[in-house]
């Protein structure tokens, strides 16, 4: 593992290294960092991650031997034996040679931990491909340098772009059988290179590989290919950034009321976004109540904080009602609201998603029933979102999606939980679909609803007696009412007078 | 007087331990809301419980999950009448300290017909007192959801598992047929008589279990612990030969060894270390240099090929 040379100008043109915000970190990372290996069956996905795992000692001498064993003579010329078996742990993953289902697996170098998800190449398993990349921080896309890319390749990038990942690894592999032929490595990772920016992501490193050999991968391939002086996988890896912060306030899905007594009441889950400390001013949605926080309360500790990523349990200052579904928000950063949203959806089983059917809905705790109704389909070939009426297995597609009661989201792109969803069928209990918001749906009821909406902000005892006069009982859809608490509204108040 | 961190102010005046690593609270953060996903969202839940290390930090882990209330579910265990003494020892012990609700199960053929690893050979007798234990155990407190502490990191088909993990009403798992799962958003809908197995481990690695069960100060069981202890050597393992039903066979002979358990089950099943590690600090720095993986000492893995993946599609847990 030698460290990289500086990359020379033809690579320049190659990799997009476009002005990151989060820079890459020269310090370890104590976090996994989550990787997704994807790309057409037959790229060698399998192979690479057994290359991976061997090249950094982490296949044990005991799992050698039986992998040499279940090789039964499939050793490739090199003496070693057929990687994808440490894989592919399935029995009909072995006899077919293919990779059904994603598997996870773990391994580390001197400087960082990972997690990467091998997942399936062939399209009728796009749904486990999607279950590898809704967490991951860094996609790894394999292409075979004879073929170049395929159908399978935008999918696997569309998909993983969607899910908002944003560091691509291209992995132009088995670039021994075409005799390292540069200008081959250099044609693919061109036109990855646009389909990479009409997606707009902002990190791409395109690397020469042979999995089986092993160059470029841990170590490098300079005997075989002096022409690419960039990194090798691992030092991508090594580098790559864990996932972004959420842009959003606080957020709390509730999982459930905590009352193992009459004197303690709490709420229990895991924050899904900003920060709370005691004190905080907190509404309830969808009922519009405010709290304060009083408490937060973990196993062996009484906190002063809780961010993101933090399973605890909350203490409001006053009897509320809050069971399971409900979301706690900062008062001054709240989710939306609302009947209708559009979003974006990777239908994933063979019914596909049927127009107007009532399926539920489950995002963060809140399990609700929905109708969806599809707008568009993405066209891979010329990335063109055509007009669809229902959407098919492995479709990627554009919904509406309109509620019997109050949904509560954020945008993925502001916060990858709030902002996410699975839909469910009724009839058979299977996620049939993956999901991502976009946005408020622009239009309620036949009214461009955003153009005339009023924002109030008011103490919540006074907003809840307006909302119940008959004047506002019939434009709630019409008014976004901000409760504040009473002291925080006079104070606002006073700073007017001043 | 030392001060303290100062985003915390301690409840338990004994919790004095510094905070946990990222890596190792992230961990721990995913477990917990798992654990408290499947109590909201199903009927009867249950929690199985091996009594080996990552038993002891699932555990644990439920305790938090529900602080201050109680863990709201029992913990199963499926007994098969040949674990280690001091295994039961401990169970009863834990048990007791942190008021759980116990239920123990043993089939009852094993009695009848005289199951024992001895006569029926490890595939069989596991397959009869454990994975048909299980079952039993399952259907007769109508639990429709059980926790598991398996992770993907001990082997291949457990690598394909999912967190929720979708049994059919005979058990079955259907590893070709599982459901899409997507971010944290688990799919916990089904119908009377299916269940889902929960594996809130399923991202831990060894290392990670033995640095979370030093960091946490969590209790298990001494065997893991390096010590003199009579032992036999049988099909290449070191059998400890403590139980008055193991009988040598013609040629073996009892000897005291130092040796330690890095994984527990049934006693004539599991190969003991050799190992000097009387610490978790060795534990531990013993895995970092180990060359050969924690299951190898197991002769159920390694009945057949993909033998893992055939007793978990027939129900194994």
């Amino acid at each position: 593992m030698t460290a990289p040379a500086v990359a020379n100008a033809a690579l320049d043109e190659i990799a997009v290294a476009l002005p990151s915000q989060e820079p890459a970190r020269a310090t370890r990372d104590s976090r996994p960092l989550r990787l997704i290996t994807c790309g057409s069956v037959d790229d060698g996905k399998s192979t690479l991650i057994g290359r991976l795992l061997w090249d950094t000692k982490a296949v044990k001498e005991d799992q050698a031997a039986s992998l040499q064993r279940d090789s039964s003579g499939k050793q490739n010329d090199l003496g070693l034996p057929d990687f994808a078996l440490l894989l592919d742990g399935l029995q009909a993953e072995r006899e077919q040679g293919i990779t059904i289902d994603v598997a996870y697996r773990y391994f580390s170098t001197d400087k960082r931990s990972f997690i990467v998800a091998d997942t399936p190449g062939h399209e009728q398993y796009t749904r486990n491909m999607a279950t590898g990349a809704s967490t991951a921080d860094l996609a790894v896309l394999l292409v075979d340098a004879r073929v170049g890319l395929l159908e399978q390749t935008r999918r696997h990038a569309t998909i993983a772009t969607l899910m908002g990942i944003r560091q691509f690894v291209l992995a132009v592999n088995k670039i021994d059988l075409t005799n390292y032929d540069r200008s081959r490595f250099e044609q693919i990772s061109h036109e990855f290179r646009e389909l990479a920016l009409s997606l707009g992501v902002r990190q791409v490193t395109a690397i020469p590989v042979s999995a089986l050999k092993g160059e470029n991968v841990v170590y490098d391939g300079r005997a075989s290919m002096p022409w690419y002086e960039g990194p090798t996988l691992i030092e991508v890896l090594e580098l790559a950034t864990t996932r972004s912060a959420q842009t959003v306030g606080f957020r709390l899905p509730v999982q459930r009321v905590s009352r193992p007594g009459e004197s303690f009441r709490g709420y229990q889950g895991t924050v899904a976004g900003g920060s709370v400390k005691p004190g905080d001013s907190v509404v309830i949605l969808p009922s519009g109540m405010v709290a304060n926080v009083t408490k937060i309360v973990t196993f062996d500790l009484v906190r002063n904080a809780a961010v993101a990523g933090d399973a605890i349990t909350l203490v409001l200052d006053r009897q509320v009602d809050v069971s399971r579904g409900d979301m706690i928000a900062a008062i001054d950063s709240q989710p939306m609201t609302g009947l209708a949203f559009d979003a974006h959806i990777v239908a994933l089983q063979p019914e596909g998603i049927q127009p107007g059917k009532r399926y539920w809905l489950k995002s963060g705790s809140r399990r609700q029933r929905v109708q969806v109704q599809p707008i568009s389909q993405l066209e891979l070939k010329s990335g063109k979102w055509n007009h669809a009426d229902e959407l098919p297995m492995n479709a990627i597609g554009k919904v509406h999606l309109t509620f019997d009661e109050q949904a509560i989201f954020d945008t993925y792109e502001q916060n990858r939980t709030t902002g996410a969803f699975i839909l469910i069928d009724p009839d058979t209990n299977n996620t049939v679909a993956g999901g991502m918001i976009n946005a408020r749906r622009a239009t309620i009821g036949g009214i461009h609803a955003e153009e005339h909406r009023v924002i109030m902000s008011l103490p919540a005892d006074l907003a809840d007696q307006l909302m119940a006069t008959e004047i506002f009982a019939s434009r709630r859809e019409d008014v976004d009412i901000r409760r504040v608490n009473a002291a925080k509204a006079i104070e606002a108040i006073d700073a007017i007078d001043e | 007087m030392p001060h303290t961190h100062p985003e915390t102010e301690l409840h338990n005046p004994q919790s004095t331990r510094p905070p946990l690593d990222p890596h190792l609270k992230a961990l721990e953060n995913e477990a917990i809301h798992i654990f408290r996903e499947v109590a909201a969202e199903f009927e009867r839940p249950v929690m199985l419980y091996s009594i080996g290390k990552d038993s002891s930090v699932l555990l644990h882990l439920a305790r938090k999950a529900f602080y201050p209330g109680r863990v709201p579910f029992p913990l199963l265990h499926v007994d098969t009448g040949w674990k280690f003494r001091e295994m039961i020892a401990f169970r009863d012990e834990i048990v007791e300290k942190y008021d759980l609700d116990l239920v123990v199960h043993t089939n009852p053929r094993g009695a009848v017909e005289n199951v024992t690893p001895f006569t029926h050979g490890s595939a069989l007798y596991t397959d009869i007192m454990k994975t048909e234990a299980l079952r039993q155990a399952l259907d007769a407190g109508q639990y429709d959801a059980a926790f598991g502490g398996a992770r993907r990191d001990e082997e291949a088909s457990r690598a394909k598992e999912r967190i929720y993990s979708f049994r059919t009403p005979d058990h079955r798992w259907d590893p070709r047929n599982q459901r899409p799962e997507l971010w944290n958003l688990y799919n916990g809908m089904i119908r009377r008589g299916e269940s889902v197995r929960a594996f809130p481990l399923s991202n831990w690695t060894e290392v990670d279990i033995w640095r979370y069960i030093q960091a946490e100060e969590i209790p298990i069981v001494p065997l893991y612990f390096a010590e003199k202890r009579p032992i036999v050597e049988r099909d290449g393992m070191m059998i400890l030969a403590e139980d008055p039903r193991l009988e040598l066979l013609p040629g073996e002979t009892k000897r005291e060894e130092v040796i330690r358990f890095r994984t527990l089950g049934c006693f004539p099943l599991t190969g003991a270390i050799r190992s000097s590690a009387t610490t978790l600090d060795d534990i531990i720095s013993e895995l970092e240099t180990a060359t050969v993986s924690e299951r190898q000492g197991r002769a159920i893995d390694r009945d057949q090929a993909g033998s893992m993946e055939k007793k978990k599609r027939e129900g194994y847990f």
